[in-house]
């Protein structure tokens, strides 16, 4: 059963081993003529006239909350869906009530405008 | 197979051996898997000027000849754009992370190049038969998305994190409701398994494939895939007007290539997973006489190539969406028509198996 999983990792070494290649590559082939105006950030052209790591919008945080939420819940719905046939009508009803909860959740977001982007 | 064993565990001895051979018939599989979808993705490039170009009535790339054959071309086009790209200047900004900035691209693209462990061919051609193939799957795509957030963040530009916030949250929006498209994959199949997945879909004809009774969940699938990879019209990520690249702005040289890379291989992903799930995988489309000679790998390269063919054509057609749009479309749009769909589905699952065999085309007519 896990020796099904060797492959894999085989192909995560693999896949990293091709990105790190052709930047190892690119770093070889290229030229390397550093000055201070080519290594200067991008601003249209003008100076930077504050560091980039600065504040972000709230909603970011907001979206990435519900995500967390809402992927817990697909998490929890796989499962249930490979073996609804065998759970039959009360497995059913079970997850609909969770459902229910999820989306009395869902709904209090919508109405408190959590899901606004404008 | 058993002669090459034999040879093995007679050269390394018979620990060493066959364990050298099972490394290196996975290593052929995955290089037969792996350069095939690379050249897959440069002339996929080479396709989107050139049918993007015909729809606009002008030609597209045709200078650049292989081996100078003439009616090659335009044919040269990505490997010369390839080789240009390697002898580019990959220039770091003052003030970037040079660890993180470097790594990024490699992120980014070793999950796009790790999903198709689990994809299967054909009928017999999968690499890793496992049975939590599309959690894998899910895993990996989600896994793409610390890179951009890493390059955004590395990159010290303010367009790149933008851009970087806005990809993380429309990757993650769309993320659910891939995820609840794929619960109704998973409700008709009954298991994780890629080829299972394939399988549940045979019957004699199109008419078994899950894109008739899901069909909502296809289109909210295909749309979110398109959304999700980033590619127009939801690529306000990389908007050129607003914020010139987003989040690979600062990015130049084969580090730029990389995520290029990336991007084009998820594109062919989501084409690839869409054809399983929904189009039926390598069955073809009717089980008669000319059309089930044809080996299924080539059903299945078609109706990749189909859905591919879609992304251009968007690509196209529509104008960008603004971005709360977008999210508007991910949030108040599709997750709660796949919730709703998921409970029809359930209900219509509460039938008796002999009614519901008796029907196909159960959730229609």
């Amino acid at each position: 059963m896990l020796e099904n999983y060797f492959p894999i990792l085989l192909f995560l070494v693999v896949g990293f081993l091709v990105g790190a290649g052709c930047m190892i590559g690119g770093w070889l082939m290229a030229p390397n003529r550093p000055d201070k105006e080519k290594l200067s950030p991008y601003e249209c052209g003008f100076e930077a006239f504050e560091d980039a790591r600065m504040k972000f919008d709230v909603r970011y945080y907001l979206v990435a909350i519900l995500f967390i939420l809402f992927d817990l819940e697909i998490a929890f719905l796989f499962p249930w869906a490979i073996v609804l046939d065998e759970i039959g009508l009360f497995g059913f009803v079970a997850m609909m009530i969770f459902l229910g909860i999820l989306i009395v959740g869902f709904i209090y977001e919508w109405v408190r405008g959590a899901l606004e982007w404008d | 197979m058993e002669f090459m064993q034999q040879q093995f565990e007679q050269l390394f001895g018979v620990e060493w051996g066959a364990m050298l051979f099972t490394l290196a018939t996975n290593m052929t599989f995955i290089f037969t898997i792996i350069v095939p979808l690379l050249l897959g993705v440069a002339y996929l490039t080479f396709a989107e000027r050139k049918i993007i170009a015909y729809m606009q009535i002008r030609v597209g790339p045709n200078r650049v000849t292989f081996f100078g054959i003439p009616w090659l071309r335009g044919w040269g086009q990505p490997i010369a754009d390839a080789v240009k790209a390697l002898m580019k200047e990959i220039v770091i900004p003052t003030g970037a992370n040079k660890f993180l900035f470097i790594l990024a691209p490699i992120l980014t693209i070793m999950p796009a190049l790790a999903a198709w462990a689990v994809v299967p061919f054909s009928a017999e051609m999968v690499l890793a038969d496992i049975n939590a193939g599309l959690l894998y799957i899910l895993a990996m795509t989600s896994m793409g998305i610390y890179g951009v957030i890493i390059a955004g963040w590395a990159s010290n530009s303010k367009y790149a994190f933008l851009g970087a916030m806005r990809s993380a949250a429309q990757v993650v929006s769309y993320e659910l409701a891939m995820g609840f498209a794929l619960v109704c994959v998973l409700m008709m199949s009954q298991s994780l398994n890629l080829g299972d997945i394939v399988n549940g879909q045979q019957g004699g004809s199109m008419l078994h494939w899950y894109l008739i009774p899901l069909f909502p969940m296809f289109l909210v699938y295909f749309i979110s895939g398109v959304a999700e990879t980033n590619r127009a019209p939801f690529d306000v990520a990389e908007g050129e007007s607003e914020i010139v690249a987003g989040f690979h702005v600062d990015y130049s040289g084969m580090a730029f290539t990389v995520f290029f890379l990336a991007e084009y291989a998820n594109m062919i992903l989501v084409a690839t997973l869409t054809a399983l799930m929904f189009l039926g995988g390598w069955l073809p489309p009717l089980d008669i006489a000319p059309l089930n000679m044809i080996p299924g790998f080539i059903w299945l390269l078609l109706k990749i190539a189909f859905l591919l063919f879609f992304f251009l054509w968007f690509r196209a057609t529509f104008p960008r969406y603004r971005y709360d749009q977008i999210m508007r479309l991910g949030w108040k749009v599709f997750i709660p028509i796949t919730l709703v769909w998921i409970v029809v589905l359930g209900l219509v699952m509460q039938l008796p198996q002999t009614v519901r065999e008796g029907f196909p085309l159960n959730l229609w007519f």
